[in-house]
């Protein structure tokens, strides 16, 4: 009566859809770190003057290290609950491997904190008074550079969800690894802003998305298997 | 009682093999240092252009290299202890650890004292002082993750695996931090040739390199001797050991 | 079916047990007795492979569980403390990612499987609303959703009523009929009878 159904996609879009499910019916997990993205980006005006050219000028560092920052927000909680609750325990004991559920997880994480970034991002543009040729780039980024901090981010989480106080510590752990991100990221926009091609960076970022996909949920699922313990 | 202990003669072993190397390690350190530091602070030649503040490469490069050289070594234990689930790994990576992030600080420091002459700033955002300066976030990561964990055998485990993850990211972290200093080309001056250097500055420099080696090898040895002894502190060689003195 | 040889563990300097050694074969029950703290819950979770034993073996069908641990994990069935039931989702929703995430299909109707257990008309109601017994309810619908022949069950009496454990050991009964076997851990004893009942008792060593 019980048949098994041994089919990797379904496990992942199972885990998938359980994530960003719970995500829509508790509406501030998606809400609230684009607010706080918002509110960075709005300090900043406030704090060295609202000087167009200035802005403009500043605008691919701030609102690539709002989204460093907004990106952590939800990533202390990414696999916090499952791991109270029992659920990571059972995803251990199945027959899949565990990284497969991660990645599905992570996936997950950054359609709802990343994804919705990457959308108003025109918007941000728009404060920081963003050339609109670099706009483009901006988005292109954001697109690439997203799922990457969502990867990196989430070994840390993977390491410090056991952890009484990991929040603080988690930020210690990832952001130091964001660096090349961040680099690449604001130098495609720069580039772009000057009317040059663009594309190198991108495809740097690019070359980091595809390795992140390959050995990140290796990494995260090695961490969680430590933190179950 | 204690029947179950037996089969972990492994660190002991392990713990008489840091007593046989200690001697050593601690030899070429406080040797090469000494003859190091001597030579290049008091006889070798001044250089032509930056005078005697240049003589702060003797502390400033060996401690730089060795800051390199103990993070690839801890993940090299980190690897060792992940892959064949070794304990004492784990303990080297503890071990170098904060020996590592101390090399670090001292080049930095050095590396801010030398700046001031050269370049008339403490602290300018060069390459070299940037990679090292996140090098450093690294280590303090490895050890403050080691330190959250109440089970200290957990905390190795994730300890080695943030090494590991550290040193995938390392290259690429120094290589895009050298791309965005080109990019963004300000003050940077080269600190020094390396094909230009005179001989006579090139041997202490080499001596000091090796006995900063030496240094950092005692110290770690030392305290992963500690970190065998408290991890088996309830064993009966250890108990022995204590005993005994 | 399982083989426990001379399983030593360690926690926070004290030693739990050394040198646990037994034999599980299919068709038998074993209880595992002991004081709060004898290290009933981390021999689980050793047999689980959620952690390491500091010393022996464990061997699933004479093979060492951490040899091929996705082959084993879907021979074993695992109900702890944590029970892996999310409370914000609803039974039915918990039900089925379990299924899904296990790589079963059920051909069972998932109403009537919850139904069984007491929880008509609570199928869509976000588990946090349930009391603590149907909570655990919700996780045990899970015995009736397996294929795994090995279960480990950590406390599944905690807080459910007086027929719920009759239900429980007759699903006990029906699932060491068809060749399975069983290791939990209870304060109580177990109403029923069982033919092949192994008591092990743990002691609280210090």
């Amino acid at each position: 009566m019980i048949a098994q159904n041994h089919s990797y996609w379904r496990v992942w879009a199972s885990v998938y859809k359980k994530d960003v499910r719970l995500a829509f019916r508790q509406r501030s997990d998606i809400i609230n770190p684009l607010l706080f993205f918002l509110i960075v980006i709005t300090l900043f005006p406030l704090g060295i003057g609202p000087e167009p050219n200035l802005l403009a000028r500043m605008a691919p560092g701030i609102i690539w290290v709002a989204a460093l920052l907004a990106t952590m927000l939800g990533l202390d909680k990414l696999f916090r609950d499952d791991y109270l609750d029992g659920t990571l325990e059972q995803l251990m004991l199945s027959p899949f491997p565990l990284s497969l559920s991660v990645s599905a997880k992570v996936a997950a994480h950054w359609t709802v904190t990343g994804l919705p970034m990457v959308i108003l991002a025109p918007l941000f543009a728009l404060l920081m008074n963003l050339q609109s040729q670099a706009l483009s780039a901006m988005m292109l980024t954001l697109l690439i550079g997203t799922p990457l901090l969502s990867l990196i981010g989430a070994i840390g989480a993977g390491l410090t969800v056991g952890l009484q106080k990991g929040g603080v510590l988690l930020s210690l752990l990832v952001l130091p690894l964001y660096i090349p991100v961040l680099i690449f990221a604001t130098s495609a926009i720069d580039t772009a802003s000057m009317s040059l091609a663009y594309g190198g960076q991108l495809a740097i970022l690019g070359a980091f998305l595809a390795v992140a996909i390959v050995l990140a949920p290796i990494a995260v699922s090695s961490a969680l298997k430590v933190s179950i313990n | 009682m204690w029947k179950w202990l037996h089969p972990y003669a492994k660190a002991e072993r392990a713990y008489q093999l840091c007593n046989t190397l200690l001697p050593y390690f601690a030899v070429v350190a406080v040797l090469g240092i000494l003859v190091g530091w001597v030579w290049g602070l008091a006889f070798a030649p001044a250089d032509y252009q930056q005078k005697d503040s240049y003589r702060i490469i003797f502390i400033h490069v060996p401690s730089a290299i060795w800051s390199m050289g103990a993070y690839s070594s801890m993940a090299i234990a980190a690897l060792v202890a992940l892959v064949w689930q070794i304990r004492n790994a784990q303990l080297a990576v503890i071990a170098i650890a904060p020996v590592g992030a101390a090399m670090t600080v001292i080049a930095l420091l050095t590396g801010a004292a030398w700046g001031k002459p050269m370049w008339g700033a403490w602290w300018v955002w060069d390459a070299r002082l940037t990679s090292e300066l996140i090098l450093l976030f690294l280590y303090l990561g490895v050890m403050s993750l080691y330190h959250a964990f109440e089970d200290k055998r957990a905390g190795g485990k994730a300890a080695s695996i943030l090494a590991l993850v550290g040193v995938v990211n390392l290259p690429i972290i120094h290589f895009s931090v050298e791309w965005w200093n080109t990019l963004h080309q300000g003050a940077t001056i080269t600190k020094f040739d390396t094909s230009a250097i005179d001989p006579s500055m090139f041997w202490p420099l080499m001596i000091n390199i090796l006995g900063f080696a030496g240094f950092l090898g005692a110290v770690t040895l030392i305290r992963l001797k500690t970190e065998i002894l408290k991890s088996e502190q309830h064993r009966p060689w250890v108990k022995a050991l204590a005993g005994g003195k | 079916m399982l083989h426990v040889d001379a399983v030593t563990c360690i926690k926070q300097e004290r030693c739990l047990f050394e040198d646990l050694s037994f034999n599980l074969k299919s068709g038998e029950i074993m209880q595992l007795e002991g004081p709060n703290g004898a290290g009933k819950t981390s021999l689980l979770r050793i047999l689980a492979g959620f952690a390491e034993p500091m010393q022996g073996q464990v061997k699933f069908n004479q093979q060492c569980i951490g040899r091929n641990y996705d082959e084993y994990a879907e021979n074993v069935l695992f109900i702890g403390h944590k029970t892996g039931v999310n409370t914000a989702l609803n039974a039915l929703e918990n039900c089925q990612f379990w299924l899904n995430t296990h790589g079963l299909e059920s051909g069972l109707d998932l109403y009537e499987v919850l139904a069984d257990l007491g929880l008509v008309g609570l199928e869509d109601v976000p588990v946090r609303q349930l009391s603590a017994g149907q909570q655990r309810r919700v996780a045990l619908a899970r015995l009736w959703l397996n294929r795994a022949p090995l279960w480990l069950l950590d406390e599944p009496f905690t807080a459910v009523d007086k027929k719920g454990v009759q239900l429980l050991q007759q699903r006990f009964a029906e699932h060491l009929a068809t060749g399975g076997a069983i290791l939990l851990t209870s304060h109580q004893d177990l109403t029923t009878h069982f033919d092949k009942l192994i008591k092990l008792q743990l002691e609280y060593r210090i």
